[in-house]
């Protein structure tokens, strides 16, 4: 669905360039005439947000490894040296570790839209697979960041993390000594983990291209879940009406971010991070980014190794197979009473769960973990059947139907 | 004829190319040498403590058991544990418990300081629960084995060797 791309350049010198690398008409296709469904309202300006996180956490992470040593002797106190010593380094630093948070704050906004419109009903399926993998592979580039700073939460983090893999039966402890490259997480973990913590977030950008790519052959999905079918009733360009909302979002965005960095820089880290390494002694309690926390709950939740272990990859592969468990024909739950419902009380469980996953695996803490656990799977068998014959609310049949129902101006004429 | 051959070499080629890249991250020859045996001087270790030494970059538990404790030890070999293993087969001398100090579950290192040994009087887990009794035994909690028992010899009444 790329737009009607109907661009020359003007000058002579933009022609020529053109004729040879059509770059800027696949510019002006994709991000400037692409047709935007003109019912987006502002749950739709995450997937800027995102680009932007994404781009920031780059940014300034490049900036950190200028400073950073990855060694066990002298990784905590190189963040230390980036606090103290390095011009804008306490800027530089907190902007990316409260950057991380930040980006999963949107990317839980963002993948809550695509359920609650049901973006992910066909024909985006493939859209939300890539989606679902940019957020795998986020937890892995946070996860090893989380690492490299090399204090008590992060060994001890990177020795829960990795010790997961133990559970696989007969190979397990083979595999984790070759993840560590020892007999313990030591220093040439946190030498493949500062690597790979590079590399990573190229390859999320690589993602994030396929994710765009195949958002721009299907087109988006919009708080009405239906198609465009006239481009002119229907759509909007996507400059300057996106350009602008995203922009507009982005900087209402940043007023968080920067309320975070500037007043609260800590508030979402532990102090325990603060204590170097010490493979000895574990701290009391270890509690993961609180991005992590519903996982981690579930990790907790169940009484055997492998089965927590299985239980909390699955409840993160269950999401790529969603297109096929929601079985309705109607995308937006706006029309589908029923899974309204059903979406409010799994947000309730998964916020249950990150709750849940703060406190001491203890007493009632478990049995509510088990329970919301249950809940939180129980949420994808229940719409697997309740799709099938849930009652939805009329459709309406066009895009600019929906909005003139309410009272909207008819759509301008496209430029 | 042709195909099959020229197939299989590049089978061969590309996985011994590989190879290398795999390998690269298995412990390496300086981590493997600094994992030597250690020597521990059991003379200063008094009855009733529980002192860690490293090694592998692990702590290793070297506990001078009880009599109380051995014969706690020795009484649950009949109790319903989760990972069936008698007291005898985890000592070498009863007074001497040798394990390491990692959490079968995910990796921690249990509490054993005097208050914090859990419902057992052996370890606690406090990561996520797991208890273990006076033979370095799971009793209960989310940890699936024992305590691992290294491989450990006396050189002599007071000298143990880890490793």
């Amino acid at each position: 669905m790329s737009g009607p791309s109907t661009y020359v350049p003007k000058s002579a010198l933009g022609r020529w360039f053109e004729s040879r690398l059509p770059i800027m008409g696949l510019v002006h296709s994709s991000f400037i005439v692409y047709p935007t469904p003109r019912n987006l309202n502002y749950w739709w300006t995450f997937g800027g947000i995102l680009s932007f996180m994404l781009v920031a956490q780059i940014i300034t992470g490049i900036v950190l490894a200028m400073h950073y040593t990855p060694h066990t002797s002298m990784a905590f106190q190189s963040v230390e040296h980036i606090m103290r010593d390095v011009n804008w380094g306490w800027f530089i630093r907190y902007a990316h570790a409260n950057g991380a948070s930040m980006f999963f704050v949107a990317v839980y906004i963002h993948m809550s839209r695509g359920l609650y419109y049901g973006s992910y009903k066909a024909p985006r399926e493939v859209l939300w697979i890539l989606g679902v993998i940019i957020f795998l592979l986020m937890m892995a580039t946070a996860f090893m960041g989380y690492v490299l700073p090399w204090g008590q939460m992060s060994f001890w983090g990177a020795k829960v993390i990795t010790n997961l893999f133990s559970a696989i039966p007969y190979v397990g402890d083979s595999i984790t000594v070759w993840l560590w490259g020892g007999y313990n997480v030591d220093n040439p973990t946190l030498n493949r983990f500062f690597s790979l913590h590079y590399l990573l977030p190229f390859m999320i950008a690589g993602v994030v291209v396929l994710h765009v790519w195949a958002l721009h052959v299907v087109g988006q999905n919009n708080p009405d879940g239906i198609d465009i079918k006239d481009v002119k009733r229907d759509s909007l360009p996507f400059t300057p009406y996106a350009t602008i909302k995203d922009s507009f979002a982005i900087v209402c965005f940043l007023i968080l971010f920067a309320w975070f960095l500037f007043y609260l820089p800590n508030a979402l880290g532990h102090a325990d991070n603060y204590i170097d390494a010490n493979p000895l002694v574990t701290p009391a309690h270890i509690v993961p980014e609180w991005y992590f926390l519903p996982f981690y709950a579930i990790l907790r939740a169940i009484p055997s190794k492998l089965g927590g272990v299985i239980a909390m990859f699955g409840s993160i592969a269950i999401l790529a197979f969603l297109p096929w468990i929601d079985r309705s024909k109607v995308r937006s739950a706006k029309y589908r009473p029923a899974f309204r419902t059903l979406f409010w009380a799994f947000v309730v469980v998964c916020i249950g769960l990150g709750y849940l996953g703060s406190k001491p695996a203890e007493g009632g803490y478990v049995i509510a973990s088990q329970l919301l656990t249950a809940a939180y799977f129980g949420f994808f068998v229940v719409l697997f059947f309740l799709s099938a014959f849930e009652k939805t609310k009329p459709v309406p049949a066009t895009i600019a139907d929906a909005v003139l129902a309410k009272g909207g101006a008819p759509a301008p004429a496209h430029s | 004829m042709l195909f099959i051959a020229t197939g299989a070499a590049a089978a061969v080629g590309t996985g011994a190319t590989i190879w290398p890249f795999i390998s690269q991250m298995s412990p390496d020859a300086a981590t493997i040498a600094a994992g030597a045996p250690v020597e521990v001087d059991l003379s200063a270790i008094q009855e009733g403590a529980i002192v860690t030494v490293k090694w592998r970059g692990n702590p290793i538990f070297i506990r001078h058991r009880t009599a109380k404790e051995i014969e706690a030890a020795q009484k649950d070999d009949s109790a319903r544990l989760p990972d069936p293993e008698p007291d005898a087969k985890r000592v070498q001398r009863p007074q001497w418990l040798v394990v390491t100090g990692v959490c079968t579950h995910l990796g921690c290192v249990p509490l054993g300081t005097a208050g914090n040994r859990g419902s057992y009087d052996g370890w606690f887990c406090p990561c996520h629960g797991s208890v273990f009794d006076t033979s370095g035994r799971i009793r209960q909690g989310p940890a699936p084995k024992n305590l691992p028992v290294p491989k450990y010899s006396f050189a002599s009444d007071t000298k143990l060797v880890i490793g």
